[in-house]
């Protein structure tokens, strides 16, 4: 007969445990969010092309508005979309 | 002193001279103010991610340059707008982040380790001679049942517009 030790991990212990967001622009010590880069910015925006919100991406709210403002930018520029269905 | 960034579509439809001679336009405009030009990149013919003025791409141009008094930016922004070779335009001023990243980016300091990492995905993805081949066979094999598919479709046509008659 199983031990108590035994059926100890029958679940997955690691589940219910999320990994701690972080701001990635504050820890690689990134200042300047390049608009003309549609790539990076595509990171930090979901398949309509709308933006993520903070909660997901973790960005601190400085850099979140950088981003706001450089992916408005590459709208205009029609390096990113205003409104699409399948954008990844 | 300022330094600013410009950034404009050019329509693509236009002879190679006429792009040119429209970046050159706003160069010399800027020049003749007095104002210092500290790089002008090519970004080249680029998709457009939603069409302007039913055109599907557009070829990019960014100047940065250095200026004095801000007010010329309205009379360059102006200018502009009027001409009918440019598509879109967007000028923005750049903080000190913006003017190092820009340097760093000119001396191929940032996207470097992009391309690096790139290149060794590329080595992975190589494969062997055999597998190739297979790969041949294959889409000759798709090839020739696209071909029927085609033959099968056209027939079903021709059938539908007899009935249709």
């Amino acid at each position: 007969m199983a031990s108590r030790d035994d059926i100890k991990f029958l679940s997955n212990p690691k589940i219910g445990q999320n990994r701690k967001k972080y701001c990635r622009f504050k820890k690689y010590g990134i200042r300047y969010i390049d608009y003309k880069d549609p790539d990076f910015l595509l990171q930090f925006v979901n398949e309509q092309g709308k933006l993520l919100p903070r909660r997901i991406t973790g960005n601190s709210l400085k850099f979140q508005r950088k981003i706001a403002v450089a992916v408005k930018r590459a709208r205009h520029l029609a390096m990113l979309p205003y409104l699409v269905d399948q954008l990844k | 002193m300022r330094q600013y960034e410009t950034t404009f579509i050019v329509d693509p439809v236009l002879s190679d001279e006429e792009i040119k001679s429209t970046l050159q336009t706003y160069q010399e405009m800027l020049k003749n103010e007095g104002c210092e030009i500290v790089h002008t990149e090519e970004m080249g013919l680029r998709q457009l991610a939603y069409p302007i003025k039913r055109r599907n791409s557009g070829v990019y141009y960014c100047v940065e340059f250095k200026l004095e008094s801000p007010s010329f930016i309205d009379k360059l922004e102006l200018s502009l707008r009027r001409d009918e070779r440019v598509m879109r335009f967007l000028t923005t001023s750049l903080d000190k982040f913006g003017v190092k990243y820009n340097e760093d980016k000119r001396n191929g300091l940032i996207g470097n380790r992009k391309k690096e990492e790139e290149k060794a995905e590329e080595t992975k993805v190589e494969k062997a001679p055999e597998a190739v081949a297979d790969e041949k066979e294959v889409i000759q094999k798709v090839k020739a049942a696209k071909e029927e598919l085609a033959a099968v479709s056209v027939a079903a046509d021709a059938v539908a517009n007899q009935e249709e008659e």
